[in-house]
């Protein structure tokens, strides 16, 4: 048990605060959330500056074009760019964080070589088109159909809660290639396909949140014709691709944010005091002090996630029955997803009973964010099966079907 | 930055839980809620074994280690429900003659309540006025004093570590009894409204794991440990509910039969209430981290 940083990660953290420092001022102003072309600008700017720097795709292996960086760096690196006030990768999420990882570990050498410079160069905009209206929780349910047709796959469905669909260059884009029967059991059939989104035959229409804004959006695929070559991994080892694609990140993707609520946190209470509420309510300064430890352990959390994933498989610090606490990557994200969705969503909660009446007017950002922050408890697979996950595959309990 | 324990650390929660599990097990347990009297001869195994002398320097006779260690061995104490006044005679090492050795019992007063009062041979702390109280755990009598809280930071560290094992261990013992007993012709922990009662409790004892193990770090390995930060203060919080918490859902999971005297799962619920209204509740420990906001 040793949270100091080694002398060479100071170094590290030391040269990028000084980057930092200087690049920052660079920087245009941010754009208005509903403008996504300007949202794109932004943050493919920004990634232009990290791949000049030389820390575009930090963690990637060196002969995928990244640094190699230890998952500790990662840390460092998301850690300080979220005080420094950087932007938050957005639009570029799909490319650095599933699509590009997904092709480093599974692609062929041409399709690295086509795929991946432009993502860390911040040229491609990458985007997930994972779920449908039929296949969000469960997955494997997928219907979207691809049909081979010599040297292409004919592809036709829909997709949903497709971020970043409106300006993205390419989709990853899982559909079936088998249809399920006795012989072929749903998880398999899937593959794992990189589609142009201005292919022909892709209608995008974009879905407004309850936030008002257009995160995501609604994918039409009308026979789509996708080279056999824009596959990556097998026909029908699409599942096992995708959970190549899932098991990265976890438990560092959430980094920057708890350093931003912890932040917030201390807004909250500065902005109580200010307003007399700190003084008036006990309970109030109660719940922010329960706040306060949570976001501490979430950090504490994370640093432990991050210290699994770079050592092997030591571990069997966590309860369970011996079964190894949480060191099998996913599964760590499973917990601390769990916590820090429902963490975050008293946050805002709390923030509002701070603004007392200015709770109910959107141009405060707390109150964007806390609409927003009712996602975080469905995204990227809600709590409940969350839950199943960490019942069935941490505590061993039998499987509900 | 290595969070993970090292394998000496794993070494020693193995050892520990391994003596306990032959010195302390279920029937030991029981026994000893009949007729709850520190058994001396206990006492001198666990000092022998050096849960009292664990922090001090090899040179004074201890074993030279840290509070992440004390921590790790803590959590198998509470895990196995050991009764005593562990933290208070732990802290008394090197200062109360036989302490280290475990030859003394030492009872601590938080300026709240005092437990093993009684039974102890000595007693830190004000406790002048201490009057029984009728505990309302039965492994764990108690006096009321009526003081100043006493700032000691260590031991409410230590005391979170306890509540860690216990909520680590209503988690098995759920998950155990939800596995085996069957209703509507199946386990009932393949009911999504029981599997997702064991894994809220695996979440909050895994939060609380990684807070009282960082707050052991963060501290101070040497008896010096500063003053009660909030690293101390969020970590018992955060304990505190996790043991209080996994108690009353591991009762609720074993149903009527968690409502017995006979099921061990009110042994730890109990326990885990004494304990979170020891050294700083969840009042004070909120209060403090939000002043530090």
């Amino acid at each position: 048990m040793d949270l100091r940083y080694t002398e060479d990660e100071e170094v590290f953290r030391g040269q990028l605060k000084e980057w930092l420092a200087k690049a920052l001022p660079a920087l245009p102003p941010a754009p208005d959330p509903l403008d996504w072309p300007g949202r794109r600008a932004y943050d493919t700017a920004w990634q232009r500056m990290l791949y000049e720097a030389g820390y575009a795709g930090l963690h990637w292996p060196a002969d995928a074009g990244g640094r190699g960086a230890t998952p500790t760096q990662h840390l460092i690196f998301l850690e300080e760019t979220e005080r420094a006030g950087a932007p938050y990768v957005g639009a570029n999420f799909v490319g650095l964080l599933h699509a590009g990882p997904t092709i480093a570990a599974e692609g062929t050498a041409e399709q690295r070589a086509r795929w991946l410079p432009p993502v860390l160069r911040g040229d491609e905009i990458w985007c997930q088109g994972f779920s449908e209206p039929g296949a969000g929780s469960d997955l494997a349910s997928l219907r979207t159909r691809a049909v081979r047709d010599g040297d292409h796959y004919v592809v036709s469905g829909s997709k949903i809660w497709t971020s970043h669909a409106e300006v993205a260059d390419w989709c990853e884009l899982l559909v079936r290639t088998e249809p399920v029967s006795d012989t072929v059991p749903k998880h398999r059939g899937i593959t794992w396909l990189a589609m142009r989104m201005d292919a022909p035959g892709v209608t995008v229409r974009p879905l407004r949140t309850l936030a008002g804004s257009t995160e995501f959006a609604e994918m039409f695929l009308d026979d789509v014709r996708i080279p056999v070559t824009d596959r990556v991994g097998a026909e029908n080892d699409g599942w096992r691709v995708t959970m190549v694609t899932l098991s990265f990140e976890r438990g560092t993707a959430f980094v920057g944010e708890v350093v931003a609520c912890r932040r917030t946190l201390g807004e909250l209470a500065r902005t109580a005091r200010d307003n007399g509420r700190w003084d008036a309510d006990p309970a109030l300064r109660r719940r922010l002090g329960r706040l306060g430890a949570e976001f501490a352990a979430l950090w504490r959390l994370t640093q432990w996630n991050v210290s699994e994933s770079q050592g092997g498989s030591s571990g069997d610090s966590g309860s369970g029955g011996g079964r190894g606490g949480f060191g099998v990557p996913g599964i760590g994200g499973s917990v601390f997803k769990l916590r820090y969705s429902q963490a975050r969503q008293e946050l805002y909660e709390t923030a509002a009973d701070v603004l007392g009446p200015d709770a109910l007017d959107l141009a405060h950002p707390w109150n964007q964010d806390r609409l927003s922050s009712l996602s975080y408890t469905i995204a990227a697979g809600t709590s409940q099966i969350q839950q199943n996950i960490v019942a069935e595959r941490i505590l061993g309990l039998p499987k509900e079907r | 930055m290595e969070f993970r324990l090292t394998e000496d650390q794993l070494a020693l929660r193995t050892g520990f839980r391994a003596l306990l599990d032959g010195r302390f097990g279920r029937d030991e347990l029981r026994a000893a809620v009949e007729r709850p009297v520190i058994d001396r001869a206990l006492w001198r195994e666990l000092g022998d074994a050096g849960l009292f002398s664990l922090r001090l320097p090899e040179a004074d006779g201890g074993v030279g280690l840290g509070l992440p260690e004390a921590v790790l061995v803590f959590e198998e104490a509470g895990r196995a429900l050991l009764p005593g006044p562990l933290v208070a005679t732990h802290l008394a090492a090197g200062t109360v003659p036989g302490a280290d050795t475990g030859r003394t019992v030492v009872a601590a007063s938080d300026g709240a309540l005092v437990e093993w009062l009684a039974e102890a041979d000595e007693v830190v702390g004000e406790a002048g006025d201490a009057r029984p109280v009728r505990s309302v755990d039965p492994l764990t009598p108690l006096h009321r004093v009526s003081g100043e809280r006493a700032d000691r930071p260590a031991a409410a560290l230590l005391t979170a570590a306890l509540q860690l094992g216990s909520a680590a261990r209503t988690t098995e013992l759920a998950v155990q009894y939800a596995k085996e007993r069957e209703q509507f012709g199946r386990p009932i922990g393949a009911f999504q409204a029981v599997k997702h009662l064991c894994a809220r409790m695996l979440v909050r004892t895994e939060l609380a794991r990684v807070a009282v193990y960082a707050a052991a770090v963060t501290s101070g390995a040497g008896d010096g440990v500063r003053a009660p930060d909030t690293d101390v203060a969020g970590a018992k919080l955060l304990a505190d509910d996790a043991a209080v918490r996994n108690a009353r859902d591991c009762i609720q999971v074993h149903g009527g039969m968690g409502f017995t005297w006979e099921s061990d799962v009110h042994l730890h619920l109990k326990r885990a209430w004494v304990r979170a209204g020891q050294w700083i509740t969840e009042a004070e420990a909120e209060e403090l981290i939000a002043a530090a906001l």
